[in-house]
């Protein structure tokens, strides 16, 4: 077996596919937080609560009503979606003609309630969640082991984003998103209900961090906290590729991702922190982000 | 309900002189002089690193309109350096308080300059996020010590001469730095300078048609919030003799976000209401500790929807004066 600057092909392989695996939800986050800034041009920071939520709901469905995690990966999205489309009705809503920052401070106070009231049932300790029989075990691929479960969720991720995508930039529909955002104005004046596709847009970005929560339970143990660290990065993922593009969003996800990974391989005690030190990089150099348009 | 819920981020600011200020000013000097008799002086010397805390912050989001999400840098690294000074170099308390101060200035110059190159929402993630990357290097530093924190920092001789273990002495030195932090960014806001600052907050582009360099303007008030910042994390190492990982969490940063808002954005007298409410709340609701953090989530909710002016502010608009 050959080796890499002393390092064993395994564990650089290994790292490489955490690497993917934490891509795969900076990525999806990041898609939602765009999708949300785009139509509500509020920055969602409740984003990461509401993935904590999905993981939740999955923990309850299969504690309390036995559904498992294919169940799961449906329901929990469409539960915790619809409760974005309340939160959007009852209070984002009010906010759209103000100041940007009173956005984040309400969904600020939001992700609080929410982390607050689980943590106050579950404690802060991590739950486990079973991974579903049918991905257990792995392929070996004669230089690594992959686990069934890591390949699904990169394979996964990669979908749900370009499906995301497609619908955006390729479907009717995202035309109308993709001209709403332009001048919603004019777009209603057209008869296209523009507050139901807000509402709507919110709902499903939502629904989309949820979904990562899910495919994040088997993974990482369910806790309270585990979305509030994670939307940190995120936001810095979101700085780094600018929020401008859809694409972007996902390349930049899945990109920061294997090089966290590999940081872990080659400077460990910088694998916390190299995200945001690109970050201070990449505004240096390029300061509308990489995918960015100066505003 | 939106629009009859004032917006005090845009709201104009009205100038000339009033006769408010000075009222409330000397009524919070003699409530301080007489609260220690009354209130455990520790509480005090708490909520005064606090407000002053709150006061830095406010000068950025309520003069200039910059939302920092990571206030929580300047605050706990500038701990973590004065008590570092105090206990490990001997280093007597104004010294360690002044290493504070220009730690919180050093790190606002590094994280302002890279953070006003974007606007708005990014601004407020850009500092969110650089305060967690000196929160991991916190977490990982030796000096830190990590999960204890740095443990029976000593408070020393101020100048030599005033024996700080002394709660009484201490708790006066606490008043005077808070009440001299105070003035100086009073002094701030109604300068030239501060003049130039709420017209960048009013229209930035028109500040610059004008002529002026708004980066510069913006980067200066980001270091004098991070400094002042500094100034009460490190007040607070001294007189509560711990810098510890709290201090520096993006938690902290949430709660003089909190403490401001609450009390008044772009209020001279709110962050200061603000801290001591925010606080006694955490330290006499003690049955109801599990539920501190959904409070303060409810109290963000319901200060958005329902009283951007927060208290101080809607008091002042109710009496029609400046507080």
């Amino acid at each position: 077996m050959f080796e890499f600057l002393g390092i064993p092909p395994q564990a650089l392989f290994g790292q490489l596919l955490i690497g993917l695996i934490n891509g795969s939800f900076y990525a999806l986050l990041s898609l939602g937080l765009a999708v949300i800034f785009g139509m509500l041009n509020i920055i969602n920071f409740s984003h990461g609560a509401q993935y904590m939520m999905g993981a939740f709901v999955a923990f309850l469905l299969l504690q309390h009503l036995d559904i498992g995690y294919w169940g799961a990966l449906i329901v929990a999205p469409i539960v915790v979606g619809f409760t974005g489309v309340v939160i959007e009705r009852l209070f984002l809503q009010r906010l759209y003609k103000l100041d940007h920052l009173y956005g984040l401070l309400l969904t600020f106070g939001l992700a609080l309630i929410i982390e607050g009231v689980a943590r106050n049932y579950y404690g802060s300790a991590g739950l486990p969640y079973t991974m579903p029989d049918s991905l257990r075990g792995g392929q070996n691929l004669g230089f690594m082991f992959l686990p069934n479960y890591r390949a699904w969720v990169i394979v996964a991720s990669l979908t749900v984003c370009f499906g995301t995508w497609f619908v955006i930039e390729r479907t009717r529909l995202g035309a109308y998103l993709r001209a709403a955002t332009e001048n919603p104005t004019l777009v209603r004046a057209f008869g296209i209900n523009v507050p139901r596709m807000i509402t709507l847009t919110y709902g499903f970005g939502v629904a989309l961090a949820a979904f990562a929560g899910v495919m994040a339970a088997p993974v990482y143990n369910v806790s309270p906290q585990m979305g509030s660290e994670l939307i940190i990065v995120v936001f810095a993922v979101v700085v780094i590729g600018g929020m401008g593009s859809i694409l972007g969003a996902i390349v930049t996800g899945f990109g920061l991702g294997v090089i966290e990974g590999l940081t872990k391989v080659f400077f460990p005690e910088a694998s916390n922190t190299v995200i945001f030190v690109i970050m201070a990089i990449v505004l240096l150099v390029r300061p509308a982000g990489l995918f960015g348009r100066r505003a | 309900m939106a629009d009859r819920v004032a917006d005090p981020l845009t709201a104009p600011v009205s100038t000339g002189r009033s006769w408010s200020e000075p009222v409330a000013f000397i009524a919070m000097v003699v409530a301080l002089a007489i609260a220690p008799f009354f209130v455990y002086p520790l509480f005090l010397m708490q909520a005064l690193c606090f407000a002053l805390f709150a006061c830095a912050f406010n000068l950025l989001i309520g003069y200039v309109g910059l939302l920092s999400f990571g206030h929580a840098l300047y605050f706990g690294w500038a701990s973590y350096l004065a008590a570092h000074a105090a206990k490990v170099w001997g280093f007597p308390p104004e010294l360690a308080i002044l290493t504070g101060a220009l730690t919180g200035a050093g790190f606002g110059l590094v994280a302002g300059s890279l953070a006003i190159r974007r606007q708005g929402i990014y601004f407020a993630m850009i500092t969110l996020a650089l305060a967690q990357m000196m929160y991991f290097f916190a977490l990982q530093a030796k000096f830190t010590g990590g999960e204890d924190g740095i443990q029976a920092v000593p408070r020393g001789k101020l100048f030599g001469l005033l024996d700080l273990n002394n709660q009484m002495t201490m708790y006066t030195v606490v008043v005077i730095i808070f009440l001299a932090g105070f003035l100086f960014i009073y002094r701030i806001i109604h300068s030239p300078f501060g003049e130039v600052l709420k017209a960048i907050r009013e229209n930035e582009q028109r500040a610059i048609s004008l002529g002026y360099k708004t980066d510069r303007y913006k980067l200066v008030a980001f270091v004098l919030s991070a400094t002042l910042a500094g100034v009460a994390g490190a007040t607070k190492a001294i007189a509560f003799q711990i810098a510890s990982l709290t201090d520096v969490h993006w938690t902290m940063s949430g709660e003089v976000v909190l403490m401001t808002l609450l009390g008044g954005l772009g209020t001279i007298f709110g962050p200061v209401l603000g801290a001591f409410v925010i606080l006694a709340m955490q330290n006499y609701l003690n049955t109801l500790e599990q539920w501190v953090t959904v409070i303060q989530g409810v109290i963000f909710v319901a200060c958005v929807l329902l009283f951007r002016r927060g208290i101080i502010g809607e008091i002042a608009h109710l009496l029609r004066i400046r507080l």
